[in-house]
C-alpha cells in the first residue's frame, strides 16, 4: 500500500541516522534547574512556592485557574533559590523558579498510582492529565486536557497518535515508540477513553520501518498503524488529519470539529506515567544531536536542566559551535546562550557547526516563481503575506489566511531568493495579537473613564 | 435645413434639457454638509496618522465639526492647528496641553552594550525579538534594527552612527507610532519641556547590568539621594523620574556614575499665549 500524505510540503535531508539507534538514557538534572512557569500555550501559572522553600520531585510549584493552562511541577528536590523573570526560548519574558538541586531526587508524598483505567471515568482522566501538567510534547505545547475534553455536542470518532516526527535530526519519538511500547499503548487507551474515540490510528512516517512493524503487532482490534510518506511537515496536526482521514479542519477551529483528537506519542507515554505512577510531567525525551556533537544521543531529561549540562553529557563538540537550535532545524528557535533550560516543548537540541549555519545576509528580490505557494501545506500564498505584512496591511493579510499559517517554514526553505517569508508571517501574527491587546486596553481605559 | 444646423439645434437642446435636469437634481438631492468640515480639513497636517483616534484627517474634521472630538485633538498639528480649528469653530482653545515628544530610553549602542550572539535574520526588531529574545546581551535594551524608524510617518526618528534611534524633537509630533512599533517598549512620550531622562529600561540588578552594558542604570540610588525635589526614585533596580515634580535642574545627571541619566537639549519654552511650538533648543552638556 502506498504511504499516505497531503499536498505540499518539502523533502528534506533527514540526518536521523545520527541518533535513531541510540537508546534513551536517563540523565541527572543540572545543579540549578530553571523551571519557567509558562511552558505551554495559554495562561502563565503563578508560583505557589517562595524563596527558601524546600521542594520535592513532582511537587507542584505553580498553578493557574484558567482552563487553557496547566500547573508546573518541580523536577528535582532541593531549595528554591529565587523566582525571577527570564527570557524564554520563544523570546517572551516570563517568571521562572530557580531550584538548587540537592541530588537526592526525593519524591513528593502525593505521588502514588491512580486507580486502574477501568475504574476511571473520562472526566477523571482529564483531571489527572491536567493536574500532571501534561502538554503536547511534539513541540506546540498545547495543554492536553483541553484536547481531550471534547465539548458537548461534538462527537469524536478517531484518535490519531502522532509518531510522524517529520523534523530532521530528531529521533526521541522514534525511540519512545520502540522502548516504551507498553506505556505508549496504556496512554493511548487512556486518551481514547477520555475523548470517547472508537478508532485509533497510530501514524508513523515510513522512514521508521522498525516502529511500524513493532507497533502493528501490538495493535488491538480497533487500532491500526498507518504508514505515512516521509515528508515535512507530515507531523503537523492538520496535515496528519488530511493525510490519514482526508478531513480538513476548518480555519480557526480545533480538530474535534471534524471528529478527531491528535496526540503525540510522547504525550501518550506521559499520560500513562501520570495514571500508572502518579508522576506529573517532570521529564521529557530530548535528542541532543548534530554532526559536530561527539556522542549524540537520546536522553530522558528533567525539565529545567540547563543546556550546559546536556552539552557536557554528550561530550562536547568536535569543532566550534555555530548555532544551537531548540527543537528541530525547521521550526526550532536558535538561542543565544547556553544557560537556557530544557522546557516541556524541547524535543531536541541541535548543535550546528559554523559551516552548517552560514549567514544568509540580505535577501534577493522576489522573482515570483511561486515555489512557496506550491509547497505551502496550508495552501496559502506566503509571498503575498510577506508583502502585506511588511507594508503593515494586516487586515488584508488576515483575509488571506495569515492566522492559518502553521509556521512550518517550507516557504523560506524553498525560496530561491532566500526571503524571510515565514519570519514576516510570524511578525504579522505577533502584530495582530499586539494590536488586539492595544484595542482591548483602549476599551478598558475608556470604560474606566466613563464609569 | 442643412444637417449641420439641425444636429446643432438637436444636440444643443438635448444638452440644455439634461443640464437643467442635473441642475434641478443637484438642488433637490443636495447633501447637506457642514462647511466647517472642509475648513478644518484645510488646516490639518493631512498625514492621516490616526494619533487623534479618528480614521484620518477627514474623519477627525467631521468629528470636530459634529462636536464629538475636542478642537485640540490633532496631535501632530499641535497648538498652532488647535488655535486655527478653535477660531473656525468659534470656541476658546483653553485646554492646551503640552506637546509630547518621543524619548528613547536606551543608550546601549555598539560601544556600550554587548551582543550575546550574531543575528542574521529578518532585519526587524519584532522578528529579532521572536528569535529567542534577540541578539542583544541586555534583554531590555534597544535591538537597533530600526522598526521605530520605519514606523515614523514624519521622518522624525533615525538611527545614529552607533545604531541607537534619535528623535528629532522639532519634527516629532507625539503620534505614538514608534511607541507601538517598539517590541521592547523603550520609546516613551514625554512632555517636550522635560530635558532630564533616565535613558535605561533595565530592571536587572546592577551587577547583571554591568555585565552587558556600561551605560545602563545600576540602581545605585545616588540620584534619589541627590534630588532636592523628591522627583526621582529607584524602584525595581531602575531610577524613574516623576515628571510632575522634576524641575530640569539636572543634578541627578551630574551624579549618575554610569551616565544613564542624561540632561541634553535643554528646552526652553516661550509661553506666549498659545504658541507652544516656538521652542528654542539649546544644547547644554550635562
Amino acid at each position: 500500500m502506498a504511504s499516505k500524505t497531503f499536498r505540499g510540503g518539502v523533502h528534506l535531508n533527514y540526518h536521523k541516522e545520527l541518533t535513531n539507534q541510540k537508546p534513551l538514557i536517563n540523565v541527572d538534572a543540572s545543579d540549578v534547574v530553571i523551571i519557567p512557569l509558562k511552558m505551554h500555550i495559554g495562561q502563565e501559572a503563578s508560583p505557589i512556592v517562595k524563596k527558601g522553600d524546600r521542594v520535592l520531585v513532582g511537587q507542584k510549584i505553580g498553578d493557574t485557574s484558567a482552563f487553557v493552562g496547566v500547573p508546573v511541577h518541580s523536577s528535582v528536590s532541593g531549595e528554591v533559590q529565587k523566582i525571577d523573570t527570564t527570557l524564554l526560548p520563544n523570546g517572551l519574558r516570563g517568571l521562572a523558579v530557580f531550584i538548587k538541586n540537592d541530588g537526592q531526587y526525593e519524591l513528593d508524598p502525593s505521588i502514588k498510582p491512580k486507580a486502574s483505567l477501568e475504574e476511571l471515568s473520562s472526566r477523571e482522566i482529564v483531571d489527572i492529565v491536567r493536574e500532571a501538567g501534561i502538554v503536547g510534547l511534539g513541540g506546540a505545547t498545547f495543554p492536553t486536557h483541553v484536547k481531550l475534553c471534547v465539548p458537548e455536542g461534538k462527537d469524536v470518532d478517531y484518535l490519531l497518535v502522532n509518531g510522524a516526527e517529520c523534523e530532521p535530526y530528531l529521533t526521541c519519538d522514534h525511540r519512545i515508540m520502540l522502548e516504551r511500547t507498553d506505556e505508549l499503548f496504556y496512554g493511548i487507551e487512556a486518551a481514547a477513553r477520555a475523548c470517547g474515540a472508537e478508532h485509533i490510528k497510530i501514524c508513523i512516517e515510513d522512514n521508521k520501518k522498525d516502529c511500524i512493524e513493532l507497533l502493528a503487532k501490538r495493535c488491538g482490534p480497533n487500532c491500526e498503524v498507518v504508514a505515512l510518506e516521509t515528508k515535512y511537515p507530515q507531523g503537523g496536526e492538520k496535515q496528519l488529519i488530511k493525510a490519514v482521514l482526508n478531513r480538513e479542519v476548518p480555519s480557526g477551529t480545533l480538530p474535534y470539529e471534524v471528529g478527531v483528537v491528535v496526540i503525540n506519542v510522547g504525550t501518550a507515554v506521559a499520560i500513562a506515567e501520570a495514571i500508572q505512577k502518579g508522576m506529573p510531567l517532570v521529564k521529557r525525551a530530548v535528542s541532543v544531536t548534530g554532526d559536530i556533537v561527539n556522542n549524540p544521543g537520546n536522553f530522558i531529561v528533567p525539565i529545567g536542566t540547563t543546556m550546559d549540562k546536556l552539552l557536557d553529557i554528550v561530550g562536547g563538540t568536535k569543532e566550534p559551535i555555530g548555532r544551537i537550535i531548540y527543537g528541530g532545524p525547521m521550526m526550532g528557535t536558535s538561542i543565544h546562550e547556553t544557560d537556557e533550560p530544557v522546557v516541556k516543548g524541547t524535543s531536541g537540541i541541535l548543535v550546528l557547526g559554523r559551516n552548517e549555519s552560514p549567514l544568509i545576509g540580505e535577501p534577493d528580490p522576489c522573482i515570483r516563481c511561486a515555489r512557496c505557494v506550491d509547497h505551502c501545506p496550508m495552501h496559502l500564498m506566503p509571498n503575498m503575506l510577506e508583502r502585506l505584512v511588511s507594508k503593515e496591511e494586516l487586515d488584508k493579510a488576515k483575509k488571506m489566511g495569515l492566522n492559518d499559517c502553521i509556521e512550518c517554514g517550507c516557504c523560506s526553505y524553498v525560496c530561491p531568493s532566500k526571503r524571510h517569508l515565514v519570519q514576516w508571517i510570524r511578525v504579522g501574527k505577533m502584530e495582530l495579537i499586539a494590536r488586539k491587546k492595544r484595542e482591548d486596553q483602549k476599551i478598558a481605559s475608556k470604560a474606566i473613564e466613563t464609569a | 435645413m442643412s444637417p449641420l444646423i439641425l444636429s446643432l439645434i438637436v444636440m444643443g437642446s438635448l444638452g440644455l434639457v439634461f443640464g437643467l435636469g442635473l441642475a434641478l437634481a443637484s438642488r433637490k438631492f443636495a447633501v447637506e454638509s457642514d462647511p466647517h468640515i472642509d475648513e478644518i480639513e484645510a488646516v490639518l497636517p493631512k498625514v492621516n496618522c490616526g494619533a487623534c483616534g479618528a480614521a484620518g484627517c477627514r474623519a477627525f474634521a467631521e468629528a470636530v465639526a459634529a462636536g464629538k472630538m475636542p478642537v485640540n485633538g490633532c496631535v501632530p498639528g499641535g497648538a498652532a492647528v488647535t488655535a486655527q480649528i478653535a477660531s473656525i469653530m468659534g470656541v476658546d482653545a483653553d485646554e492646551t496641553k503640552e506637546r509630547e515628544v518621543a524619548q528613547v530610553m536606551c543608550q546601549g549602542d555598539y560601544e556600550h552594550a554587548k551582543l550575546r550572539s550574531l543575528y542574521d535574520g529578518l532585519q526587524d526588531c519584532r522578528a529579532a525579538m521572536g528569535a529567542a529574545g534577540g541578539p542583544k546581551g541586555c534583554v531590555y535594551g534597544c535591538l537597533r534594527l530600526g522598526s521605530c524608524v520605519k514606523a515614523c510617518p514624519f521622518n522624525a526618528i533615525g538611527l545614529n552612527e552607533h545604531g541607537i534611534p534619535v528623535v528629532d524633537e522639532s519634527r516629532c509630533t507625539g503620534c505614538n507610532k514608534c511607541v507601538e512599533a517598539c517590541p521592547r517598549n523603550i520609546i516613551e512620550l514625554r512632555p517636550v519641556s522635560m530635558g532630564v531622562h533616565v535613558r535605561c529600561r533595565s530592571i536587572s540588578k546592577g551587577a547583571d547590568v554591568r555585565k552587558v552594558c556600561t551605560i545602563g542604570c545600576i540602581g545605585c540610588m545616588k540620584c534619589q539621594k541627590t534630588c532636592k525635589y523628591d522627583a526621582i526614585h529607584v524602584e525595581n533596580n531602575l531610577a524613574r523620574i516623576d515628571y510632575s515634580k522634576c524641575t530640569n535642574c539636572g543634578e541627578c545627571a551630574e551624579v549618575c556614575p554610569v551616565g544613564s541619566i542624561v540632561k541634553q537639549g535643554k528646552t526652553v519654552i516661550v509661553r506666549e499665549s498659545i504658541a507652544v511650538d516656538k521652542v528654542e533648543t539649546k544644547t547644554q552638556k550635562a
